[in-house]
C-alpha cells in the first residue's frame, strides 16, 4: 500500500525533526487536560444534576413559547433542587429512550409523570411519590358510545396505559408522543385514547367538544416519583429528603392545586 | 419579540402571527434549519475521506487491508441504517467515558457497569455534568455527524470503488507504457478521471444524505423535524398562543425546504458532471453531458 506508506514515511520523518516540539505540545496538552480536570474536580461537591423530562405532557411537563421545560414538574424538581441544595439543569428527551439514557449516564433524573411500576423498579429505582396516583380516562369524539374502550385504545408507547390496554382485551394501537395518540383519535384511526385525566382534561377543554370523556375512569398504577439510577442511592436519599420536607410544609400540594385546577392532596 | 406582544390573547390577525412566530420557541425552529446544513458540512468531507480510504483499502494488495475494506464496505452496507445510528453513537460515548474513566479514575474501585447502569466517575463524563447544555448538544451533534459518515462512507467508498475501475484500462496500460509506477498512474491517470464516473453516483448519495437528515431526530439532536412536531402539536390553554394541532402546516413547511435543497443541488451536480467529463473520451466521443457510462454508475448504486 503505496499511499500508507508514503504517510508513514513522512509522519517518520516530520517526528524526527520535530520531536522535540512534539513532546512539549504533548505535555502542554497533558497539563491542560490535568488543570481542566482539577478545575472540574473542585466543582465536583456541588456537581450539576441533569433532570431528564419529555417536554410533552402538559401541564406535568411541556416545553414554554419560549423554548424552556416548563409546567408543574419544572417547579417541583427546582424548589427540591433549592432545598437539597443541588444545581439543576433540564434536558428533553424522548419518552422511547428516556430510561436507556438514565442508565447510561446521560442525566441524573427522570422527572416525567412516570407512575412507580414494579416493572420500571426492576430496571431503576423511585424515589417517593411527589403527586399521589392518578386515574386514567379514556377519550373519544363526543357522541361515541362507551363501547368503545373495548375498541381500538391508541395509547402511549411503554406507558401503563398502553400495558393496561393490552390487559383489558382491547386493541391497542401505540404512539411515541401523547400528541400523536389524541391525533389517531382525531383522524378515526383509534376509537378512543387512554391517558392520565390531568393530561386529557386540557386536550378536551381545548377541542371545543369535538372529545369528550367515555367510560369509567380506571386506576392504574402508583403515584408518580423521580426515576433515579439504582447505583446512585445517594441522590435518592436527598431527593426523598427534599420531597418529604416540600410534603411537610404543605408547598408541594401548593404546587398541585396550581398546576391541577385547584386538586386538593392529603400530604 | 415586538413590544405589542406582551399580551398575546388580545391580539388577533397580522399581530398575533407576528408575535406567534418570533417566540424564542420559533426562533430554535428556525435556526435549527442550520443544524441541518451543519449536518451536511461537517459530514461531506468525512464522507469523502471515508469513501476514499474504503476505496483504496479495498484494492490494496495487501491482504489484512483488503480485508478490512471489503468488511467495511459489505458490513455498513448491510446493516440497516437505523440499527446503526442508535449503535454507533452509544458505543463511542460509552468507549470514550470508559478510557477517560481508566485513565483518569484508576483508584475507582466500583465497577463501571453496576447491572443496567453504566457508571463512570464524574470528571470521566463527556462532556462534563456541569458543562451547559450546548456543549452536550454539540458532543452529540458530533456523535451523530460521525455516525453519518461511517454510514455513508461505505456507499461512498463502494461508488469510488466503482469509478476508479471504470477509468478505460487502455488508458493505464499508456501510463505502465510511459514507465509510470503504480502511483504515478493512480494520481496522474485514475485519480482525476475517476470523477465522471464516481459523480453521478455520489450526487445520488447526497440526495439520500439530504433526506437522510431527519435521523438526526431519532439520535436525539433537536434538528427541524423536532421542532416541526413540537410546535405543531396541539397548544392548550396553557401556553400563550393556544391552537390546535397544526403540525401538518409544519410538516409541509419541511417538505418545501427539502425539496428546494434537492432542487438547487440537482442544478449544481448537473453543472459540476459537464465541468468534470469535459474532453474525456466517454463512451459516446469526447463531449461530457447525458451519456451511457451515467446510467451504468447509477446501476452500480442500485446493486449496491
Amino acid at each position: 500500500m503505496q499511499i500508507l506508506n508514503v504517510v508513514e514515511n513522512f509522519w517518520r520523518v516530520h517526528y524526527s525533526q520535530n520531536k522535540e516540539k512534539i513532546m512539549t505540545l504533548t505535555k502542554l496538552i497533558t497539563g491542560a487536560a490535568l488543570i481542566a480536570s482539577f478545575a472540574s474536580s473542585a466543582f465536583a461537591d456541588g456537581h450539576t444534576i441533569r433532570m431528564g423530562t419529555e417536554g410533552a405532557y402538559p401541564p406535568y411537563n411541556f416545553v414554554n413559547d419560549s423554548g424552556e421545560v416548563d409546567g408543574f414538574e419544572r417547579e417541583v424538581g427546582d424548589e427540591l433542587c433549592k432545598r437539597a441544595n443541588l444545581t439543576c439543569t433540564w434536558v428533553v428527551n424522548d419518552w422511547d429512550s428516556i430510561i436507556p439514557n438514565l442508565v447510561s449516564s446521560n442525566y441524573d433524573t427522570i422527572i416525567a409523570g412516570m407512575s412507580i411500576t414494579a416493572e420500571r423498579d426492576e430496571v431503576i429505582d423511585f424515589t417517593a411519590e411527589y403527586f399521589p396516583a392518578d386515574p386514567s380516562t379514556y377519550v373519544a369524539l363526543s357522541g361515541a358510545s362507551d363501547d368503545v374502550t373495548g375498541g381500538i385504545v391508541a395509547a402511549q408507547t411503554s406507558t401503563i396505559q398502553a400495558a393496561y390496554v393490552a390487559d383489558s382485551g382491547a386493541t391497542v394501537v401505540e404512539f411515541a408522543t401523547p400528541e400523536e395518540t389524541v391525533a389517531a383519535v382525531r383522524n378515526g384511526e383509534a376509537d378512543a385514547v387512554l391517558a392520565d385525566a390531568a393530561y386529557l382534561s386540557d386536550i378536551v377543554k381545548a377541542s371545543n367538544g369535538e372529545l369528550s370523556v367515555v367510560g369509567k375512569p380506571v386506576a392504574i398504577g402508583g403515584g408518580i416519583g423521580m426515576g433515579i439510577r439504582e447505583s446512585d442511592g445517594d441522590l435518592k436519599a436527598t431527593m426523598n429528603t427534599a420531597i418529604a420536607s416540600m410534603k411537610a410544609d404543605g408547598s408541594l400540594a401548593k404546587l398541585i392545586a396550581k398546576w391541577f385546577d385547584g386538586r386538593s392532596v392529603e400530604y | 419579540m415586538f413590544d405589542f406582544c406582551i399580551d398575546p390573547q388580545n391580539l388577533d390577525g397580522f399581530y398575533w402571527w407576528s408575535c406567534y412566530l418570533t417566540t424564542g420557541k420559533h426562533i430554535s425552529f428556525y435556526t435549527s434549519f442550520f443544524v441541518v446544513f451543519a449536518l451536511l458540512i461537517v459530514t461531506v468531507p468525512l464522507i469523502l475521506l471515508f469513501g476514499f480510504l474504503g476505496a483504496i483499502a479495498r484494492q490494496s494488495r495487501i491482504y489484512p487491508i483488503r480485508i478490512f475494506g471489503i468488511t467495511y464496505t459489505s458490513v455498513v452496507r448491510g446493516v440497516p441504517d437505523i440499527i446503526f445510528f442508535l449503535f454507533v453513537p452509544i458505543a463511542l460515548d460509552q468507549g470514550i467515558e470508559y478510557l477517560r474513566h481508566k485513565f483518569k479514575c484508576s483508584e475507582w474501585v466500583e465497577p463501571i457497569r453496576q447491572g443496567n447502569d453504566f457508571v463512570v466517575c464524574q470528571i470521566a463524563k463527556m462532556p462534563m455534568g456541569s458543562s451547559d447544555q450546548w456543549i452536550h448538544d454539540t458532543y452529540g451533534f458530533f456523535l451523530a455527524a460521525l455516525a453519518f459518515s461511517i454510514v455513508f462512507g461505505a456507499f461512498a467508498a463502494n461508488t469510488i470503488h466503482g469509478a476508479i475501475n471504470a477509468v478505460p484500462p487502455a488508458q493505464i496500460e499508456t501510463g505502465v507504457a510511459y514507465g509510470m509506477t503504480r502511483k504515478q498512474i493512480f494520481i496522474r491517470i485514475q485519480l482525476p478521471q475517476m470523477w465522471a464516473y464516481a459523480l453521478p453516483g455520489l450526487s445520488n448519495l447526497w440526495m439520500i444524505l439530504i433526506k437522510a437528515t431527519p435521523l438526526l431526530f431519532l439520535l436525539g439532536v433537536q434538528d427541524i423535524v423536532y421542532w416541526a412536531r413540537e410546535l405543531g402539536g396541539t397548544k392548550t390553554a396553557r401556553f400563550t398562543y393556544p391552537h390546535s394541532d397544526w403540525r401538518l402546516g409544519y410538516f409541509i413547511v419541511l417538505l418545501v425546504f427539502y425539496l428546494f435543497l434537492s432542487w438547487v443541488s440537482e442544478i449544481f451536480f448537473n453543472k459540476l458532471t459537464l465541468k468534470v467529463s469535459k474532453g474525456q473520451a466517454t463512451l459516446n466521443g469526447t463531449v461530457g453531458g447525458t451519456i451511457d457510462y451515467i446510467s451504468v454508475s447509477d446501476d452500480e448504486v442500485r446493486n449496491s
